[in-house]
């Protein structure tokens, strides 16, 4: 089992991550989700050991890995542009990890072609990296930091280089080969979807800080601060003046919010509405339509104030509408 | 279809390639191929090739051979370190040391022999300071005339070649790969061995084969530093030319030459066809050094390149400015210090002078030499750059052609020019068109990409816009091609300036260039024609340099560097 305890890492003068802690069960995938620039890789580089923290520990069962070197470790790593060696054809690639183990060649071929086929890549063996396309070389990669059976999987933003339909199909046979080797991973991106597709448990990384932690579905439900909201999309977010009742003054109108917060009268809060329509939810946002965007299944609609909500029916630009929403207060 | 040249206005369409063709083609015709033949009709007659002659030719060849082999494998036992420690390692004064090692591959080998005499030679700092410190009558240190000579003069120029085609290569490796080594299990060693070097592994080729190709057809350096017990193929050709005047034997000899050359020039393009590496942006690599091992790694190389590519170049002209020994074979008590008398002697045309003119009259005779060189080689690397930037099947075939005398030594230029010019020798002006035919090359690679880099649109965005084709030219070319006809110029300047092979057998005894005029001071005893000597080397380093100077400052962004 891997754990993080207060990792902390300043770079170019500007801090990065200030006390990051969290731990990866056995067969669990975990996600870093952040935006570029939150330091989510600088994370995976120093479990793998390219580099160091400033403080903070990195534990596997328990032992500091401080001073075990990156070969050492065993830790497999697949990069977004893959890193393919480029003199070496895709067996002398996946094999890589193989040679540095000193296995016996009948060996090597045997877990070579194993691994391959896991990856569907079955008679590419003899063929060059370089002639590849980006979804075959991203292939190869999982397949070379597989062959060596690593302890834990890293994945550094690994489908980031792939036009979506690829990225999609890849993302599914990945979970199917993580659930089957129930090998550990972790999985950096700053796709959402990408991230709630292959996560057990999202880490959502901002300012240096896991500022939110759960599983899809809860992180979803509850996204617990103004900034994981937008950051995840959930909806339109504005902010009010708690008055008496327990109801929240806001430009869109008053609306009653229950949350456990303790808000004073006075205080200023921030409130997440969802756009999605629903009937037995209190709170009601109107609006005339100014907007209406066609998104397969719903419409997508703008309102003169800035709100969106998605509708089952297309209504008219110009209308008058009242849609009831489910309200969240976010502190 | 074929394409537009901006020469299509004035000229009928199936008429502009040949054209822009003919005066270049008829040039190399006249002064390359027809001498080339004339060469290899010499050596292949039945009374060159004798068993003497052979003999003779084999055991130059070999020589030859094992210079240059010593010579290139010592270039990367200092080049490849010097290409890592440039590559990955950020410490002051970075750019000054790595600019300094690249100004000895453009200094003539007149300078380098000059500089290296003056460090090292009989009458050089190191020997005059022991003889004057410890009162000995001979000076303690034999360098000039000994293979050490030669081979440190070969690292001294071709290090910087190691240092830009690895050290480019190792700056630009995807740090990723190694990351993905060292995360499969590679130690630092493997890493290195099975990922680093491989990777490096044709650009290390294509360096060593560039070396070797300069070390194989070094001439100065092995004239003035070897003296005469060394001899390559290079300095065969000269003497057998020159001093035996065996023609049939230096023919044969410049033959063995060129094919070589042209072997290793082949194996060079192919290589370099090959050295496609993975990249990555470059800064992120650099970093200071952090270990007690990276520091005394940086800390001793930086000493030991600042030594080997400093130290020459200062003497020099120091030495041109000092006063260390005797001036004749005086006696008595030597009067030492500073002075500009070596300065002072060169206007001075003295009474048995090894010149017919005062030697300031040969910077006279180069600069006339070197403008000339720029008009003509500008003048038909034009045409013939255009035709290139464009290319068509007739360029494809002419490309390697143009190329061809870049790999010809320049004494097998001037063999040639002898053996078919003898009578018009008594012109001085055939030597600066050896000279264009030595720039050419150069100035073609440089007008080429800067020509191929203006699109056709821009041109028709301004015909359309009422330009006519002169305004055209004017307005759109120009601008653009201002830079690298600078630069091309003075790379056609600094050739001719610095030029010692040809012109070292084409030249009249009364038209003396600098190099020559160095040649003939360094060959002449006394400390007055010594002094003389550094005086003219530090001239034609001061201008060299200012050409290189030039020529840096207007290098186009991420034009090739060789």
């Amino acid at each position: 089992m891997l754990e993080l305890r207060g990792i902390h890492k300043t770079y170019e003068g500007q801090p990065l991550l200030l006390g990051i802690s969290f731990a990866v069960d056995n067969a669990e995938t975990i996600c870093l989700l952040g935006a570029s620039g939150s330091g989510k890789s600088t994370l995976l580089r120093m479990i793998a050991g390219l580099e160091s923290p400033d403080a903070g520990q990195i534990l596997w069962d328990g032992n500091d890995l401080a001073f075990i070197p990156p070969h050492l470790r065993d830790f497999g790593l697949v990069f977004q542009d893959y890193a393919l060696f480029p003199h070496l054809n895709v067996f002398d690639n996946v094999a890589f990890g193989l040679k540095m183990q000193n296995q016996s060649k009948e060996k090597i071929k045997k877990r070579v072609a194993e691994v391959l086929e896991i990856v569907n890549l079955t008679e590419f063996e003899d063929r060059k990296v370089t002639d590849l396309s980006g979804g075959e070389q991203q292939r190869v990669a999982l397949a070379r930091a597989l062959a060596p059976r690593p302890r834990l999987l890293m994945f550094d933003e690994p489908l980031g280089a792939l036009d979506r339909a690829l990225r999609e199909d890849l993302l599914n046979e990945l979970r199917g080969i993580l659930h089957r080797t129930r090998i550990p991973a972790i999985y950096v991106t700053h796709d959402q979807e990408e991230a709630f597709t292959i996560a057990d448990r999202v880490l959502l990384l901002h300012d240096g800080l896991i500022v939110r932690e759960g599983s899809p579905a809860e992180v979803w439900a509850n996204p617990e601060s103004v900034w994981a909201a937008e950051f995840l999309g959930l909806g339109n977010l504005f902010e009010g003046l708690t008055v008496e009742g327990l109801k929240v003054r806001t430009e869109f109108g008053v609306f009653a919010v229950k949350c456990g917060h303790k808000h004073q009268v006075g205080d200023k809060v921030h409130l997440l509405a969802r756009p999605l329509g629903s009937r037995n939810e209190a709170n009601m946002i109107r609006g005339r339509v100014n907007d209406v965007i066609f998104q397969s299944d719903r419409f997508k609609v703008t309102l003169d104030n800035g709100l969106f909500v998605y509708l089952d029916e297309e209504p008219k630009v110009g209308q008058k509408i009242e849609v009831k929403v489910k309200m969240e207060c976010l502190g | 279809m074929r394409r537009k040249s901006n020469l299509r206005a004035f000229v009928p369409l199936w008429l502009d390639r040949p054209l822009l063709w003919f005066f270049p083609l008829s040039f190399l015709l006249i002064l390359f191929f027809y001498p080339f033949f004339r060469i290899l009709a010499y050596s292949f007659n039945v009374n060159t090739l004798t068993a003497d002659n052979l003999n003779f030719a084999a055991s130059v060849l070999l020589f030859t051979f094992y210079q240059a082999i010593l010579s290139t494998l010592l270039t990367l036992v200092i080049g490849f370190p010097s290409a890592y420690l440039f590559a990955r390692f950020d410490f002051p004064g970075k750019s000054i040391l790595r600019a300094l090692t690249a100004v000895p591959f453009m200094l003539p080998t007149v300078v380098v022999a000059a500089g290296f005499s003056a460090l090292l030679g009989p009458r050089g700092w190191i020997n005059l300071t022991l003889m004057n410190s410890f009162g000995l009558s001979a000076p303690p240190i034999q360098f000039i005339g000994t293979l050490g000579a030669i081979l440190l003069a070969h690292v001294f120029y071709n290090t910087t070649i190691v240092t830009r085609l690895v050290g480019n290569t190792l700056s630009r490796l995807d740090p990723k790969l190694e990351h993905a080594a060292r995360s499969l299990g590679a130690n630092g060693p493997r890493v290195w061995w099975s990922v680093t070097l491989p990777l490096l592994r044709p650009s290390m080729l294509a360096a060593s084969l560039l070396v070797f190709l300069f070390d194989f057809t070094s001439f100065g350096v092995i004239l003035l530093l070897g003296g005469p017990r060394f001899s390559t193929l290079e300095v065969a050709i000269y003497t057998q030319a020159l001093q035996f005047l065996n023609l049939p034997l230096a023919a044969l000899l410049a033959f063995i030459q060129l094919l070589c050359t042209l072997i290793f020039s082949i194996l060079y393009t192919r290589v370099v066809e090959r050295s496609v590496v993975q990249t990555a942006p470059r800064s992120l690599l650099t970093h200071k050094a952090k270990t007690g091992r990276e520091k005394i790694f940086v800390a001793s190389f930086i000493l030991l390149l600042s030594v080997l590519f400093i130290l020459p170049m200062l003497a020099l002209p120091l030495r041109s400015i000092s006063r260390l020994d005797a001036d004749r074979a005086q006696l008595g008590p030597i009067q030492t210090g500073l002075t500009l008398d070596y300065y002072s002697a060169l206007f001075i045309n003295a009474r048995g002078s090894i010149f017919y003119v005062p030697p300031f009259d040969a910077a006279l005779n180069s600069l006339i030499y070197a403008g000339a060189t720029i008009v003509l080689s500008l003048l038909l690397g034009f045409p013939a750059a255009s035709a290139l930037a464009k290319p068509g099947r007739l360029e494809k075939i002419l490309d390697p052609i143009l190329i061809l005398p870049l790999g010809a030594s320049a004494v097998t230029l001037g063999l040639g020019f002898i053996i078919s010019f003898g009578r018009l020798l008594t012109y001085p002006w055939l030597v600066p068109l050896a000279h264009t035919l030595v720039a050419l090359p150069f100035v073609i690679r440089i007008l080429q990409p800067a020509l191929a880099s203006i699109p056709d649109r821009l041109r028709q965005a301004a015909a359309s816009l009422g330009a006519s084709p002169f305004r055209v030219w004017q307005n759109v070319d120009w601008p653009i091609l201002r830079r690298a006809t600078l630069s091309a110029a003075m790379f056609a300047f600094t050739i001719s300036l610095g030029e010692f092979g040809a012109t070292s057998l084409l030249t009249r005894p009364d038209y003396p260039t600098i190099p020559i005029a160095i040649y003939r001071f360094l060959s002449q005893p006394g400390g007055l024609n010594y002094g003389q000597a550094m005086a003219m080397a530090t001239i034609l380093m001061a201008l060299t340099a200012a050409g290189i100077f030039v020529i840096e400052k207007m290098r186009l962004p991420g034009a090739g560097e060789f």
